[in-house]
């Protein structure tokens, strides 16, 4: 099964480095890792998915939690939550062609980038089991080079993963 | 205004350090110039990075507050790896300084350079990088905040050298306290999950209390004496724990797991209720997960949430620091009405056990017509002559399962050893660090000839210092661990664990630094020779005592087998 996990983190160097460094150090596997500052300037927030079993979540969760730089941890499998998955993919077809791909799936929304060259460039949206769908069904095209941001997600409602909460220096 | 090399030194000083251990070099020389000029942290130079970390090590097992050590970039910082490792592994408070080579340089391969953050990483609490000098007072403060509270461990603080550039001065300011957002501390438990405790205890027939390192850690020993003297129930230490409970108390069924108690190891696997307090069911204790404790109710206090449903899943978990939540037990269990003698079938059986194969602390008087020394008569002369008094570092192998199982410790850190690494070379300069911090006190190491020349090299700055340190060398002519489980796995194949032809003269080499070299062969000498080892009060004394080198450490848990499946010596076993 896979468990999409939200971490809020300190914005400092070496933070995300002992957050994969955790996950190397423990013998977890991470399947997807997507990170970046958030509206909040010293925190960054870390989505990520492991296909670990649901008792090994609850260590990697409380592990997580133990690491200095995490401020929050959530697991979204665990709540009401959404998450989505963006891919950019590059055929070697024109764009008409590319169009008529995108048309026939319904899971993910599409959108050609460019063409240039002959070469197709076009953005996936969807849960990521869609857009894996999606890539084996392109697996005979020619020249198919994709980038994939991992998921995102978020909890819907009321619960949330933020703080004000500030790290506090005090002089007499 | 200082400069970050002053403001560094001060910082430690503000901190209310008044030692630290190190060994110079190129990145850290602004560092050493500011120790120079300043006397309120001493600074002890050790022979080898390794002995700085394990100094400091043992200073903070012996008196609970951090230990500090200084090493310079590279080879330094490297060498410094095995003592952080070990202390991480024992949840030990300290913090480590290691020189950087200049800023403008990281990345560059420059000389003496390594990425110290990146090495130590997976065995550090956590680690700084100074990139602003002005910041050093903020980075020290964080990091013995770090450090010294929850459950604790080794941080390290690494220090570019133009960050203590002794041009660059700034306004020096120390903050009074620091609060992290990110690092929420444990102090007391919820009361739902005290009071599900106490109704456990209350109603097991059963019972074991189960107390590690964690309960020497926060000072708590005094709580768990109060709470075992209300349940009256049986208890035993792990190997970090011992101390934590005294041994010569009726209640103590001695040290339990690999090399535990025949009774420990079957009042765990026969118990109804097993309460952990501050260990982690470690696989030295639990032996085979799935085998363990399969009758009993579980309950487990810890500081660390991480440690808890880890390895065996519980019935009840407390999370908090435990000199807390025992006093929250202990106010709860007041309440309502509590019959000790219904442990009274449980303690016969135990007592049952304790005779059948109880540890035999009376070996001295063993007749000994051969003359041949057991290393565990030497242990029991070395209880007798310090009264048991004395601080035990310890190395890695037999000799510590020896002194552990017959130095009956009725006090906490007094016993120092790496119990969760394993360091080999630990023994002597974790000796010096309990010295250091306990000058009138007796301190002894316990070790082999294999892991005492694994740090050899201190012997130079006990000399130095003038540390009367008594070396208690327990010479088997062999890696006498490695060599056991030769002879039992492997049909006595001694692949790679003999020596005896190239060892040095012990006694020749303790004089050779200027101390007092002992030998003895014969059983007849022993315990005169150890009451001149002690009182020579003001001399290290190596005293090289040559043992049966056919001695195994007994009881020994059976690999993959439960609590219960033991050898009890080379003959008989359990299952």
């Amino acid at each position: 099964m896979i468990s999409h996990i939200a971490i809020l983190m300190e914005n400092q160097p070496g933070a995300l480095s002992r957050v994969v460094g955790l996950f190397s150090q423990r013998g977890y596997n991470i399947d997807s890792l997507s990170v970046a500052p958030t509206q909040e300037p010293t925190l960054s927030r870390l989505t990520m998915t492991t296909s670990e079993e649901p008792e090994i979540i609850n260590q990697i969760l409380r592990q997580l939690f133990k690491l200095i730089d995490v401020v929050m941890v959530q697991n979204l499998t665990s709540v009401e939550s959404y998450s989505i998955e963006l891919a950019i993919i590059k055929l070697a077809l024109p764009s008409e062609e590319v169009q008529k791909i995108i048309e026939k799936e319904d899971k993910i929304s599409g959108k050609i980038i460019n063409e240039v060259d002959g070469f197709t460039m076009f953005e996936a949206k969807g849960d990521s089991h869609a857009i894996d769908n999606l890539l084996s069904s392109l697996k005979d095209q020619e020249f198919l080079e994709v980038t994939r941001s991992g998921q995102l997600g978020m909890t819907t409602g009321m619960t949330s993963l933020r703080t004000n909460d500030q790290t506090k220096i005090s002089y007499e | 205004m200082t400069s970050g090399g002053e403001a560094l030194i001060r910082a430690l000083a503000d901190e209310k350090i008044d030692i630290m251990f190190g060994y110079p070099g190129g990145a850290a020389l602004h560092i050493y110039d500011a120790i120079y000029q300043q006397d309120r942290v001493q600074h002890i130079l050790v022979r080898h990075e390794q002995a700085a970390v394990h100094a400091a090590d043992g200073y903070a097992r012996s008196t609970g507050k951090p230990g500090v050590a200084l090493v310079t970039s590279g080879p330094g910082a490297t060498n410094a790896i095995t003592g952080i490792a070990t202390a991480y592994t024992d949840s030990i408070p300290m913090v480590v300084i290691s020189g950087q080579v200049a800023s403008h340089l990281i990345g560059t391969d420059a000389f003496q350079e390594t990425d110290m953050i990146g090495i130590s990483r997976p065995i550090v609490k956590h680690s700084f990088l100074v990139q602003k000098a002005e910041e050093i007072p903020e980075v020290v403060k964080k990091a013995f905040h770090i450090a010294t509270t929850g459950r604790p461990g080794p941080v390290v603080i690494d220090v570019p050298k133009d960050m203590t550039d002794p041009n660059n001065k700034f306004e020096y300011k120390f903050p009074s306290d620091v609060y992290l957002r990110s690092y929420p501390i444990l102090g007391e438990s919820d009361d739902a999950g005290v009071k599900e405790a106490v109704k456990l205890i209350k109603s097991a027939k059963k019972p074991i209390i189960y107390a590690g390192g964690g309960v020497i850690q926060s000072d708590a020993s005094n709580e768990l004496v109060q709470l075992s003297k209300m349940v009256g129930c049986p208890v035993t230490n792990t190997l970090m724990g011992l101390g934590a409970f005294p041994a010569t108390d009726d209640q103590f069924i001695g040290m339990l797991g690999m090399h535990g108690t025949y009774e420990a190891n079957m009042v765990m696997s026969e118990a109804d209720l097993i309460f952990n307090v501050g260990a982690r069911f470690d696989d030295r204790i639990t032996n085979n997960p799935k085998k363990f404790g399969t009758t009993a109710k579980k309950i487990h206090i810890d500081s660390d949430p991480s440690s808890i449903d880890k390895i065996i899943n519980v019935d009840v978990a407390l999370h908090g620091d435990a000199k807390i939540v025992l006093s929250q037990i202990c106010e709860e269990f007041k309440k309502g009405s509590y019959d000790k003698t219904n442990l009274d079938p449980w303690w016969k059986q135990v007592n049952v056990w304790r005779d059948k194969h109880g540890l035999n602390h009376d070996m001295l008087n063993l007749p000994n017509e051969s003359d041949i020394i057991l290393p565990q008569q030497v242990i029991q002369s070395l209880y007798k002559t310090t009264k048991g008094d004395a601080y035990i570092t310890s190395d890695v192998g037999q000799h510590q399962m020896f002194a552990a199982q017959y130095y009956k410790f009725d006090q906490p850190r007094k016993w120092i050893n790496s119990g969760g690494l394993g360091t080999m070379g630990f023994g002597l300069p974790s000796a010096m660090g309990v010295k250091f911090a306990f000058p009138d006190e007796t301190v002894a190491c316990v070790t082999g000839e294999g892991s005492i020349q694994m740090c050899i090299q201190e012997l130079s700055t006990c000399g130095q210092y003038g540390l009367p340190i008594k070396i208690i060398n327990l010479n088997n002519r062999a890696l006498g661990m490695v060599k056991q489980w030769q002879d039992m796995q492997y049909s006595g194949r001694y692949s790679s664990i003999l020596y005896e032809d190239s060892l040095p003269d012990f006694v020749k080499l303790a004089e050779s630094y200027g101390h007092v070299g002992i030998k003895v062969e014969k059983f007849s000498d022993l315990n005169d020779a150890m009451e001149e080892c002690f009182a020579l009060k003001d001399k290290l004394v190596f005293l090289d005592v040559l043992i049966d080198p056919d001695e195994h450490v007994y009881p020994m848990l059976e690999a993959g087998g439960s609590m219960s499946e033991m050898r009890i010596s080379k003959k008989d076993k359990t299952f």
